[in-house]
């Protein structure tokens, strides 16, 4: 991903900052242009607690570009306290920890890089709740 | 009132690992073999419409609609890519079929293509995800069986679906692939070999997968006048449906039901004046097994959650209460992806035909088509009749 691209996001991908819509007060995450549900244009920045559950997990086998090295690893889709979903890796897991509506936390971790030389993406990853 | 349309020719290369044969051998021989079938001559073309995912990813080539028309020798005609993912085929066929019942065509091509070998299996996965949402989805590592795999462990969750009922779609997959000479697997396997076969994301296995494949298939279409004319055996499409949801899975209010299909499926089902009842057989997009499971609930085949029970009882295979993927589907026909849903409705005209041979289901009067664009974010069902 291009660094300008990775750079936009920035507030979402280092600290879940998502925007509460003005109008019905749901909370988008990622940021949009329009809120999800009343497509008001208008938000509120707020910054999510990072605590939520998984609805859903898979362990990949097969990577994604990128992630070759990191195989096999969690994938879930995260319901996060505030509501918000999103996908993530479950890291730092023990085996048995990594189950439905197991309790987790957003931790800050690098992500990807753009090859030998090219710029290191930082992000969200999730590990269980101790 | 606008014109009915009809498929009165059908033309498909056989799918499969195709090293020697380029995108444009391919395209060329579908398209050919549809208007032999046709009986018509190319200059009786009035446009055409062929969907394709990803040729700029896979061999480096976009503004195909110029590649095409030049190579098929049908230039001045105009030709429009339409682009959704897995479900391009699907579009470029409603797309051609709004085309006619528009009143701008009476007779038009409806194509897919997609020549997937020619790069590194790391660079096809890579391509695919692109189907997903890059900046939330893709890059945080998830993978498109990665993702199917999540339905499926929500499915599993939910309704207790179990790993040898998704195998079991395999299973009946291949029986029926069996006896399709395009299928890319022309072979029978058990339950036992799909669940020790290579873990891709854990529920999902090897033998869960839609194989990597190249292959090309192409529909004449034709307004109600010109097909009476040129045609005697002419397949009518009866409903046309198209939906989106949600580019990312994780933004769907239910992981198990994919809405678009529900309401693709709606719109095909009103247009036809028919009701789930009445399908005789079904083409659905089986990309991993979990995804013709919700399928054939979303469709209205079998109640929520029943889809695991319903295939393991046979209800789903050729002499079931309603035979799905009489052509080996996507598991064991292949999915070039672009091609995937043209290829669909070409079983649906065998079907319709009587010339599906071993695979022939008996009496079928209505067969519906169902082709899904990424997790979920675009479904495409069609109903055809004789």
């Amino acid at each position: 991903m291009s660094v300008s691209r990775f750079w936009r996001e920035i507030p979402s991908r280092y600290n879940l900052s998502g925007g509460k819509c003005t109008g019905c007060n749901l909370i988008n995450f990622p940021r949009r242009e329009r809120c999800k549900d009343c497509g008001v244009s208008d938000f509120e920045a707020s910054k999510l607690s990072g605590l939520g559950k998984i609805l859903t997990y898979t362990k990949i086998h097969a990577a994604a570009e990128g992630f070759e090295h990191e195989t096999p690893y969690y994938l879930a889709i995260i319901e996060l306290e505030e509501g918000p979903r999103l996908t993530a890796q479950i890291v730092d897991a023990h085996k048995g920890e990594v189950s439905i509506g197991a309790e987790v936390e957003s931790c800050f971790r690098k992500i990807s890089e753009d090859g030998k030389a090219g710029a290191i993406s930082y992000g969200y990853k999730f590990r269980p709740r101790k | 009132m606008s014109q009915e349309v009809a498929i009165i020719g059908i033309g498909m290369t056989k799918f499969g690992e195709l090293w020697n044969r380029s995108f444009r051998q391919l395209f060329v021989e579908a398209g050919a073999e549809a208007l032999e079938d046709a009986g018509i001559k190319s200059t009786e073309i009035g446009a055409l419409f062929g969907g394709n995912m990803s040729a700029g990813q896979f061999i480096g080539q976009e503004h195909l609609a110029s590649l095409i028309m030049d190579h098929s020798n049908l230039t001045p005609q105009p030709a429009t890519r339409v682009e959704a993912a897995c479900a391009s085929g699907g579009l470029a066929l409603r797309t051609a079929y709004m085309s006619i019942k528009s009143g701008m065509h009476d007779v038009v091509i409806a194509a897919g293509a997609e020549k997937m070998t020619d790069v590194l299996p790391s660079r096809t996965t890579g391509a695919l995800a692109t189907a997903a949402d890059q900046e939330w989805e893709a890059g945080f590592g998830a993978t498109f069986p990665g993702l199917y795999a999540m339905i499926a462990r929500r499915h599993m969750h939910e309704f207790g679906t179990t790993e040898e009922q998704l195998a079991s779609v395999s299973v009946k997959n291949h029986y029926n692939g069996s006896k399709n000479p395009k299928a890319q697997f022309q072979n029978e396997i058990t339950i036992e070999s799909v669940l020790s076969s290579p873990m891709v994301a854990d529920p999902i296995k090897l033998f869960d997968c839609s194989p990597v494949s190249d292959g090309a298939a192409a529909l004449v279409l034709a307004s109600a006048e010109k097909a009476k004319e040129l045609c005697e055996n002419p397949v009518w499409i009866a409903g046309s449906g198209q939906a989106s949801d949600t580019l990312s899975l994780h933004s769907r209010k239910s992981l198990t039901t994919l809405n678009a299909t529900v309401e693709a499926g709606r719109q095909a089902y009103k247009q036809a004046g028919i009701t789930s009842k009445d399908i005789g057989a079904a083409e659905v997009h089986d990309c991993f097994t979990i995804a013709e499971l919700c399928a054939i609930e979303d469709l209205g085949f079998c109640e929520k959650g029943d889809s695991g029970k319903f295939t393991e009882q046979g209800e789903t295979g050729l002499k079931g209460s309603v035979p799905v993927n009489t052509s080996g589907g996507l598991k064991t026909k292949g999915h070039p992806v672009g091609a995937t849903g043209i290829a669909q409705a070409i079983e649906a005209s065998l079907q319709l035909r009587g010339e599906a041979g071993d695979r022939q289901i008996d009496d079928v009067e209505y067969v519906l088509t169902h082709n899904v664009g990424g997790s979920g974010g675009t479904a495409a069902v069609h109903i055809f009749s004789r």
